[in-house]
């Protein structure tokens, strides 16, 4: 029986890992902003096999917090086999360029309150020398697009931290997994005007995130097609992509 | 999100655009946006009517399928608690391991239990267990005017029996409570035979169909003169030993819809009869998996589009028993000798149970159904005839599969529309509904 933390476990995919692993009887804690919400994941997670599920509240920008929560999960859950951070928001890029406190505002949401959670757990597991962390990080932070920048600032730092977390606790057998969607179907992408062709189910990610997890991958794209995508962005000169509005 | 969503049948074809709803909490202020911007509105689940009845008047729904989480399940008794958007294949993946299974499950599992109830789907068991309504004893109704309401045959209970069946008007279904039945196997001992005519399926059905929990025929809608009715007898039950697996679910899909449909006369009547001959013609028994027993077309993802761009429409109708065997013989024989059809055509026997729908579709006869390609005349021609036919039987049509029906045939078929009207939400309207009350 693995014992799992999730921050953001409201979000549909990691809603959608946690179904996959209540089926093999995993125990929970959950930990989110909204806490009817989390009593509907919860109840969800039960149904689909949890052996137990605790629920925490706790708003990610609220660093002070996090100790206690941490506290509490260790509590609870006596150590942590996989520690799932999945919260995070979809900046409107035009809004943060004309206002430098949203901007900031976005940039705790989606970094600063990751990397301040990855430093605790990294340190837990350290202890541990045991278990696997896996970040939600975004293909949007392999390159900076004029169409979004801000958050593709954020996810570079959470891939950078991931990366270089990754090989501190490699050697207590620690693994990191940088997890990179491409357009999954999701409140969070709800409204945008993205091509349907490149849409992916929730399902379908949590499945290889799940699968990524347990191979201990370092750097997942999902779906697998994004790799591609963002091997040619990458591999763009600087003299062609300045001049596209990707 | 940016896809527009049409029904099943891609006919009529008006693009709807969703907004989507994942949380039962954030659903009354969605309901309440849409109606002050747009006046009518529609709950959407998972795309499986046919027809009009899931598109809006004002081709804008809310979809409910992200509204997928399981509330509660009691394993020692069967029942489960489930949202609006949980889909029937949802349900079986977890009820199956722990032995259980749907009580009534139409020919896809990709339904919703929120439009399994508005449509008060039925299935295979209908002469046993009644339709799918039969087997919910509670629900959740959001209303725009009323709030959040919990219906039952004690609570609410005219807004129970008008929203089963009710087809979405009465208010956006949030939750459902579902009487499970046990089951030892997750296998089907299924006995299949094929029969040369009408006759012979009526004898079939009055000798087998008490005997097992499901029971269905398919019909080669093409055979004609002595051969009419001609088809294949297909009875099962839970098989009573065995193990509670589920099936692996390697699909095939149909990527996009073809310019020009595969499916015409000439190819349907040499499957049609290719099919029929290869089927047993003495009794055959054999334990069969339940997800080609029961879902055959499952197995083929986005099958409609099979029909190509121009859509496909099916006609159901149920026969009541007094006329079905003539019926049924005008109806195929109308059918043949246009030559138009589909490969899936179903006969199936309703039973006697009452459904506590008021707009519920069984009754105690004979149902058949099939596909057509959409083309021009279709309507005007062999649906014409076919519905009075249906007509004159005291027989009726399917809201969940229509989008052709004639006011006057619909107002006949379901006297109770009237109640239902009287109890709709203001603020839900669909285009079928509007096409056969005005």
């Amino acid at each position: 029986m693995k014992r799992i933390l999730i921050i953001g476990a409201t979000s549909a995919i990691a809603a959608a890992c946690a179904r996959l692993w209540a089926k093999d009887g995993a125990e929970f804690f959950l930990v989110g902003r909204n806490t009817e919400k989390l009593e509907q994941v919860s109840n969800d997670l039960k149904v689909h096999g949890a052996t137990a599920v605790s629920s925490y509240r706790l708003d990610a920008t609220d660093i002070a917090a996090h100790s206690v929560m941490m506290k509490n999960c260790l509590t609870t859950l006596k150590q942590i086999d996989i520690a799932l951070i999945a919260h995070g928001t979809l900046p409107d890029q035009k809004a943060c360029e004309n206002d430098v406190n949203l901007a900031l505002q976005e940039l705790s949401n989606n970094a600063i309150s990751v990397i301040a959670l990855l430093t605790l757990l990294g340190n837990q597991f350290e202890i541990q020398r045991h278990g696997s962390l896996a970040v939600i990080s975004s293909v949007a932070g392999d390159r900076g697009r004029p169409s979004n920048y801000l958050y593709g600032t954020a996810k570079a730092a959470v891939s950078t931290f991931c990366e270089g977390l990754r090989a501190r606790l490699f050697k207590v057998g620690v693994s990191v997994t940088t997890i990179k969607p491409g357009f999954v179907q999701t409140p969070m992408t709800k409204g945008l005007n993205l091509p349907p062709l490149l849409i992916a189910q929730p399902e379908k990610v949590a499945l290889s995130i799940v699968k990524a997890v347990q191979n201990k991958t370092n750097t997942l794209y999902t779906p697998t097609f994004w790799a591609l995508i963002m091997l040619i962005i990458k591999l763009l000169p600087n003299f062609i992509f300045k001049r596209i509005n990707l | 999100m940016t896809s527009d969503l049409y029904s099943w049948g891609r006919y009529p074809k008006h693009a709807q655009t969703a907004t989507p709803c994942s949380w039962r909490s954030e659903l009354q202020g969605v309901l309440t946006s849409l109606r002050d911007t747009y006046e009518e509105t529609l709950p959407y689940g998972n795309g499986r009517s046919y027809g009009d009845s899931c598109l809006a008047t004002s081709d804008q729904v809310i979809q409910t399928r992200l509204m997928d989480r399981f509330i509660k399940a009691d394993w020692q008794t069967g029942r489960i608690i489930v949202e609006a958007g949980v889909t029937l294949a949802q349900i079986l993946d977890i009820a199956i391991p722990n032995g259980w299974f749907l009580p009534v499950t139409p020919g896809t599992q990709f339904v919703t239990v929120g439009g399994a109830i508005a449509n008060d789907v039925h299935g295979k068991n209908h002469h046993r267990r009644g339709t799918f309504g039969n087997h919910v004893t509670r629900f959740g109704l959001l209303r725009s005017d009323k709030g959040a309401l919990v219906c039952s045959s004690y609570e609410n209970p005219k807004l129970y029996s008008a929203t089963i069946g009710g087809l979405g008007l009465t208010g956006i279904i949030t939750w459902g409570e579902i009487n499970l039945i046990s089951i030892n196997s997750s296998a089907i001992d299924s006995t299949k035979v094929r029969f040369s005519n009408l006759k012979e399926f009526f004898l079939l059905s009055e000798e087998l169909d008490h005997q097992h929990e499901y029971s269905v025929a398919w019909i080669d809608c093409l055979a004609k003169g002595s051969n009419v009715g001609r088809g294949v007898f297909i009875a099962g039950d839970h098989a009573p030993y065995g193990e509670l697996t589920l099936t692996k679910k390697s699909k095939l899909n149909v990527p996009f819809a073809p310019f020009i449909s595969p499916i015409t006369p000439h190819t349907l009547k040499c499957f049609n009869n290719m099919y029929w001959h290869a089927q047993p013609a003495e009794r055959t028994r054999k334990n069969v998996h339940y997800e080609p027993f029961f879902y055959p077309l499952d197995g083929i993802l986005n099958w409609n589009r099979i029909y190509g761009s121009k859509g496909f429409q099916q006609f159901q109708c149920v026969i009541p028993d007094t006329h079905a065997e003539a019926t049924v013989h005008e109806l195929l024989s109308a059918i043949a000798k246009a030559g138009q059809g589909s490969f899936l055509a179903v006969l199936k026997r309703c039973g006697e149970m009452p459904s506590p729908g008021m707009l519920s579709f069984p009754m105690p006869g004979t149902s058949l159904a099939l596909d057509f390609s959409q083309h021009a005349g279709l309507e005007s021609g062999l649906f014409r005839r076919l519905d009075t036919i249906v007509a004159e039987s005291g027989g009726r049509l399917y809201p969940a599969k229509d989008a052709h029906m004639s006011g006057e045939h619909f107002r006949s078929f379901y006297p109770a529309w009237e109640k239902v009207e009287a109890l709709r939400d203001p603020a839900l309207k669909s285009r079928f509904w509007k096409r056969v009350t005005s």
